[in-house]
């Protein structure tokens, strides 16, 4: 059955003197427990189809259902990672991934608990009571991922979690997030301009095109590639034979898409 | 190089560092001192008007006697609490006024060009009308003390407001944070130490508002020394009274420093 549905859904961004289409008429759905990735070059809308299924801002047009009610009438958690951690420098590791709890209030012992047991899980549990500074980047998006699945949410958005780390801890990074979602049986979206974190992670693959944002092509993960760890993935010969696929369709759609469609408001312009 | 050397090298920093403070130091007391006897001379041998410009010896003695009897230290307690608690008046007013004005972006914009004239008016210039609502007294002076850092505090705390990265509000949104909880969360400690820093200046602009609501009206207070020892022509005690307010306007800067470097310490 169908977990995440958007259908026909726009965004527009307005300002005082033109108005900018950021997404037309964006339809796919996501099933339960599954992985999809929306890939694309930067500008073509992808973080704000996440920032439309966290609820954060309006869509101006379509309509967004989560298990089949609508977004803002749906109580259910939902999950945002951002491309850098945006830890709270003046709280404690243990405090900043308790945010959510605490805005929910539904912070008790037992959730205590859960999330020390959760940092230790990720390799944390000896810096709980430090701050934020004193972490690397990997340490401080695994911090991150912590404080978003703590919640339990049904759902997890990821926008470019992984863009601000080093190549290394951002592969050992992939096999965490991946590993951890898939055995809290979690749906995710990913956000990415990365093809090989695209393959690796996701079960779906939603290529898009930007101005105005909107799916050009839709690849599925062979089955194989899908029960791979992401670092295993990229060894994998299927592997390459997707990255291929995948980049011949965004050059395509680079050489395609036209000049920036921003339509001025005409009497303003006159003037 | 062996640890030895860098032993040596280090030790050669450390000196080179304390000869650097020691030469400002004695420079720093080198201008004081000839300061305080350039005018002495200045002052004996008449190339001023000792009656009007007095002398640090007249001052010295008047200063010890007023100590020594106790008669200057209501006015020094006077003025002290007037200051304390227009600035502390100052700053929170402004950051409650920010703060209300973050959480109404329409509120906001109307009251702009309010703000704008309230912040370019010279604020002293309000005295009269204070005084004349208020009433003659405490209550006067010491809104005099707070409506001087009351305008810039809501203008800098509310720019520092809006300077949080949105992001950090995005966080808390997406685990379905109020506008409240966000506000606590993110955007008040983010902007602490803004807040912190208009301390600072708030210390000195409560002064000028104090000691101009002394001049205006007051029985009491170091700004009423001055305006009286200037009336009676008595301008030693008008030296003097400056003096007081220079130490004491002087420590309680230091205080605010010292309270600011804790509270960074303290608040991360």
């Amino acid at each position: 059955m169908s977990f995440l549905t958007l259908d026909h859904v726009s965004h527009h961004y307005f300002s005082k003197n033109n108005y900018t289409k950021a997404l037309d008429n964006i339809s796919f759905s996501v099933k339960d427990g599954e992985f999809i990735a929306l890939l694309g070059p930067s500008g073509c809308g992808k973080s704000t189809i996440l920032s439309i299924i966290a609820g954060i801002i309006k869509q101006t047009a379509g309509e967004v259902l989560l298990e089949g009610k609508l977004i803002n009438d749906s109580d259910l958690a939902i999950g945002y990672m951002l491309q850098q951690d945006y830890l709270f420098p003046w709280k404690t590791i243990k405090e900043n991934s308790l945010i959510g709890p605490k805005i929910g209030r539904s912070k008790t012992s037992e959730v205590e608990n859960e999330a020390l047991k959760m940092l230790k899980e990720v390799g944390l549990s000896n810096v709980a009571n430090s701050y934020p500074n004193a972490l690397s980047g990997g340490m401080r998006q695994r911090v991150a991922l912590v404080r978003t699945l703590i919640t339990d949410p049904k759902i997890l958005l990821l926008d470019e979690p992984f863009s601000a780390l080093d190549y290394q801890t951002k592969l050992k990074l992939e096999d965490l997030v991946s590993q951890l979602l898939r055995s809290y049986h979690k749906t995710a979206v990913l956000v990415t301009h990365d093809i090989g974190e695209a393959i690796s992670m996701s079960d779906r693959i939603l290529v898009m095109d930007s101005n105005p944002g909107s799916i050009a092509k839709i690849f599925e993960v062979p089955l194989e590639l899908r029960n791979e760890t992401p670092f295993l993935v990229r060894k994998h010969p299927k592997y390459q034979i997707l990255f291929d696929r995948i980049w011949d369709e965004l050059n395509k759609n680079e050489s395609t898409s036209g000049q920036t469609k921003v339509v001025s408001n005409q009497n303003e312009s006159q003037i | 190089m062996n640890p030895k050397s860098d032993l040596y090298l280090f030790e050669n920093y450390k000196n080179k560092l304390k000869r650097e403070k020691k030469i400002i130091i004695s420079w720093q007391v080198i201008i004081l001192i000839s300061f305080f006897a350039i005018w002495e001379i200045a002052s004996r041998l008449y190339w001023v008007d000792p009656l009007l410009f007095s002398s640090p010896s007249k001052v010295v003695d008047l200063l010890i006697s007023k100590f020594s009897d106790g008669s200057i230290l209501p006015h020094v307690q006077v003025t002290l609490f007037e200051t304390v608690l227009g600035f502390i008046l100052g700053t929170i007013l402004g950051i409650i006024i920010a703060t209300l004005l973050w959480f109404s972006d329409r509120l906001s914009k109307i009251m702009d060009p309010y703000l704008v004239i309230m912040n370019a008016m010279p604020k002293v210039a309000l005295g009269p009308i204070i005084i004349v609502a208020l009433g003659p007294g405490y209550v006067s002076i010491i809104a005099m003390g707070a409506i001087i850092s009351v305008v810039i505090t809501t203008l800098v705390v509310y720019s520092g407001f809006r300077e949080v990265d949105p992001n950090y509000e995005k966080v808390l949104k997406s685990f379905g944070a109020s506008q409240i909880q966000c506000f606590k969360e993110a955007i008040f400690p983010a902007t602490l130490p803004t807040m912190i820093s208009t301390l600072k200046v708030n210390v000195g602009l409560s002064w000028v508002g104090v000691i101009v609501g002394e001049f205006l009206v007051s029985k009491q207070g170091l700004g009423y020394l001055i305006v009286y020892g200037f009336q009676v022509f008595d301008f030693t005690l008008v030296m003097s009274s400056l003096i007081v307010i220079a130490i004491v306007a002087g420590i309680m800067y230091k205080i605010v420093e010292k309270i600011e470097s804790w509270l960074i310490k303290h608040t991360g």
